[in-house]
């Protein structure tokens, strides 16, 4: 699994560091830090979660 | 259950039919909805579209894709019977549908005594916005938002940086305060203020003047005459239950559930239709937050699928943004008038800080302007029911 953020579309709204954080980092810079870009597939439900969550639809998933 | 009806296809609808499918309902699913579009996501609306930044297309919700569900796009339900279970549409289709998701979500109050006046707009649909945006693009110079809630605020911000002269219409002396309290909001109208919106506070709207059938002005309760071209209205919304007076659902404000989201034996609603019974707001609440729809809609989903010993509380902490001008606000929780509230990182000066929300001794919400980090990680806190004064002490350590 590979994570991709569109960073076009990332408004640093950080409901994908509360649903995943494992994964996602949104720092004082209010930058998004994608902390692991091939999570284990134990992480998979989340990062899914995450994906629907983002108000910008700015992360998918790329097998 | 052979048959589930999900009738509304925006986000609430749109995640309880995925949620069906994923978790395992095999029998026939149908989606309706009112709207011919493909289901979109509506932030976008009061932003992105009205500045003409985005086309409509970008607005498609993912999850709606490729969903194995006969789609009723464009035709709205016209009454369903809780005892023999028939859903009739609006083009007469008749369908019996063992489950039923209501997510038929919320219609825009409206000026009584200005239909048919041109000029004069609300942002629900895609099409509304479009037609904004065409006013826009069509030369109008001078608009009038009454309302100065969320959509009201990012209206007016969008039409702001698109160049129009702007004024900001609100009965109460304070913008959002029942949302945010007297200090979020008397900040939101002077961020405003100082991008050059003339905002009015405290003052109803008299009348609408119209010449030719188009709209003039904008008569205040004060006597201001606000001249406008271009009028959008924001004055809060109401839950779309129209359709299922009659049906033996009990209807109150929205669809009354109880705390799983079950409204009658096999009916569940989801997200801004649905007033369930939540331990969190001390009583029957509708909250009319975008990642409440997803999670109410899942959470219904699910609600229609389990027997009544596996049917899981509804509970959520509350979450939403809005974007206004270059400030992104969060609330996480509840805050507004009666509660206590203190700045725990940076201050109103800045205009970037994180502040708590508290009442009867405890952690009521978390706001944030473009402070995204903080409102999600103390998020938890409100979660957890955290004394206010411990709060305040993680979160300055946060």
């Amino acid at each position: 699994m590979r994570v991709v953020v569109d960073f076009d579309l990332c408004e640093s709204n950080a409901v994908c560091m509360a649903v995943a954080p494992e994964v996602f980092e949104v720092r004082d810079d209010d930058f998004l830090y994608v902390l692991d870009e091939t999570p284990g597939e134990e992480l998979r439900a989340k990062v899914e979660e995450a994906v629907r969550r983002c108000p910008k639809q700015a992360i998918s998933i790329a097998d | 259950m052979d048959t589930i009806a999900v009738v509304g296809a925006s986000l609430a609808g749109v995640h309880a039919a995925r949620t069906l499918r994923a978790d395992g309902f095999a029998g026939r699913l149908v989606v309706v909805d009112a709207q011919a579009h493909q289901p979109y996501d509506k932030p976008p609306l009061s932003k992105q579209v009205l500045r003409g930044e985005w086309s409509a297309d970008r607005l498609t919700l993912h999850d709606a894709v490729d969903l194995d569900a006969d789609w009723r796009l464009g035709v709205a339900a016209a009454s369903f019977d809780l005892a023999t279970r028939l859903l009739v549409l609006a083009d007469g289709e008749r369908l019996t549908a063992d489950g039923l998701v209501v997510a038929t979500g919320a219609a825009p109050r409206r000026l009584p005594g200005t239909e048919g006046v041109r000029g004069i707009h609300v942002v629900r649909t895609l099409d509304d916005a479009l037609a904004i945006r065409a006013a826009v693009e069509g030369g109008a110079r001078r608009a009038v938002v009454i309302g100065a809630g969320f959509i009201g605020g990012e209206v007016a911000a969008s039409l702001c940086l698109d160049g129009l002269d702007v004024t900001l219409v609100e009965a109460m002396p304070v913008p959002l305060e029942r949302a945010v309290g007297p200090v979020v909001g008397g900040l939101m109208a002077d961020i405003h203020r100082d991008h050059g919106v003339d905002v009015r506070l405290g003052v109803g709207v008299d009348r609408i003047e119209d010449e030719g059938g188009a709209v003039r002005a904008v008569v205040l309760a004060d006597g201001a005459v606000l001249p406008a071209d271009l009028v959008v209205v924001g004055i809060g919304v109401f839950a779309d239950t129209g359709w299922l007076e009659g049906s033996g659902v009990e209807l109150d404000d929205g669809v009354v559930c109880d705390e799983t989201l079950l409204a009658a034996p096999g009916v569940v609603a989801a997200g801004d239709v649905a007033r369930w019974l939540s331990r969190r707001a001390r009583g029957l609440a509708r909250v009319e937050h975008w990642e409440h729809a997803i999670a109410g809609g899942q959470a219904a989903a699910r609600r229609l699928l389990v027997g009544d010993g596996l049917a899981e509380v509804f509970d959520p902490v509350p979450w939403f943004w809005s974007d206004q001008f270059d400030r992104k606000l969060q609330l996480a929780g509840r805050g507004g008038a009666g509660h206590q509230f203190e700045i725990v990182h940076g201050s109103l000066e800045e205009r970037r800080f994180v502040g708590m929300y508290g009442h009867d001794g405890l952690l009521t919400g978390v706001l944030g302007m473009n402070r995204p980090r903080h409102v999600m990680q103390l998020r938890t806190l409100v979660e957890q029911d955290t004394p206010y004064a411990e709060a305040l002490v993680a979160g300055r350590a946060a």
